[in-house]
């Protein structure tokens, strides 16, 4: 395996989707290679810094806003029935 | 109504109560999504008020579709397509005339091109977890995402940011599975080698390895 085909693969070794087989060549071609092995390294971690990305919060007044505009809609979809 | 507590009523429970009706099982579908939808058109569009918007525009969109949602898809699936829906029509707007870039967002042709080689390859100085904690870092990480083209940083976005399935992704952005992948390997190798090149140790610098046969 080359480097070119061990990038075609990347997405899928790093995901842990890739099929046995090619996980198994992907690993004896990084064992021998050590800057397709760092460039993985450093993907994985590219990946795992946005998934641990700082969480955004929803504004307390925005989500004030977005029921209300929820329960406005709501009533005009589901008019009261007047009581019996 | 003699419920088990919110926590353990799933997703598809409060759909049908929902659709029975029920205005606070929407209430409580909103409040369980609400965030996400939040930040993913935040993630998007970069602008507190248009993510408001979006939001907006998402909730009363799900709540005039609810009768067709027949749960094929989850529920918040179903909800993070129509943000991404609301939001790609924000960014169309944008673009104004810039139609390029809109056909450059939805255009596949350019996809098939060879991949980026890694150049600068290093051992990162420090762990992701060390670096996302500080705020100069955190500074040049955002940096980097939005310096990415739109279609790279979209798919990154869904897929890598909010956890999307490459499926649930192509779907979202209308995109074929293939055209996910392609895209999403090239946001992640460009994310690579510009935050290599930040945070990589010189010291422990490799050259590429080069296989010119």
């Amino acid at each position: 395996m080359h480097c070119d085909e061990l990038l075609a693969a990347l997405n899928e070794y790093v995901d842990g989707t890739a099929n046995p087989a090619i996980c198994e060549e992907l690993r004896r071609h990084l064992a021998a290679c050590d800057p397709c092995q760092v460039v993985v390294d450093n993907l994985r971690q590219t990946i795992t810094l946005y998934r641990q990305g700082q969480p955004i919060e929803l504004p307390p007044a925005c989500r004030e806003r977005l029921h209300a505009a929820l329960r406005e809609r709501w009533r005009q979809l589901h008019p009261v029935p007047p009581t019996a | 109504m003699t419920d088990a507590p919110e926590t353990e009523v799933t997703d598809a429970t409060l759909v049908s109560r929902a659709q029975a009706g029920d205005l606070a099982a929407f209430e409580a579908l909103m409040a369980r999504h609400e965030r996400r939808v939040y930040a993913l058109a935040l993630r998007m569009l970069r602008n507190e008020h248009d993510a408001e918007d979006v939001a907006q525009q998402t909730f009363l969109s799900a709540v005039e579709g609810l009768a067709g949602f027949r749960g094929e898809a989850s529920f918040s699936t179903w909800i993070l397509r129509i943000a991404t829906y609301a939001a790609l029509k924000i960014i169309r707007k944008r673009n104004g005339l810039e139609l390029v870039s809109l056909d450059e967002a939805t255009d596949a042709t350019g996809d098939g091109d060879g991949v980026p080689h890694p150049e600068y390859i290093a051992d990162w100085r420090a762990s992701p977890e060390q670096l996302v904690a500080h705020n100069e870092t955190r500074q040049l990480i955002d940096a980097a995402l939005a310096e990415l083209d739109e279609k790279h940083r979209l798919v990154f976005l869904l897929r890598d940011v909010e956890g999307l399935s490459v499926r649930e992704t192509a779907e979202a952005l209308g995109l074929t599975e293939v055209n996910v992948k392609v895209r999403l390997l090239r946001a992640r190798l460009r994310l690579r080698e510009r935050l290599t090149r930040e945070f990589g140790d010189p010291a422990r610098r490799r050259e590429p390895h080069r296989h010119d046969e």
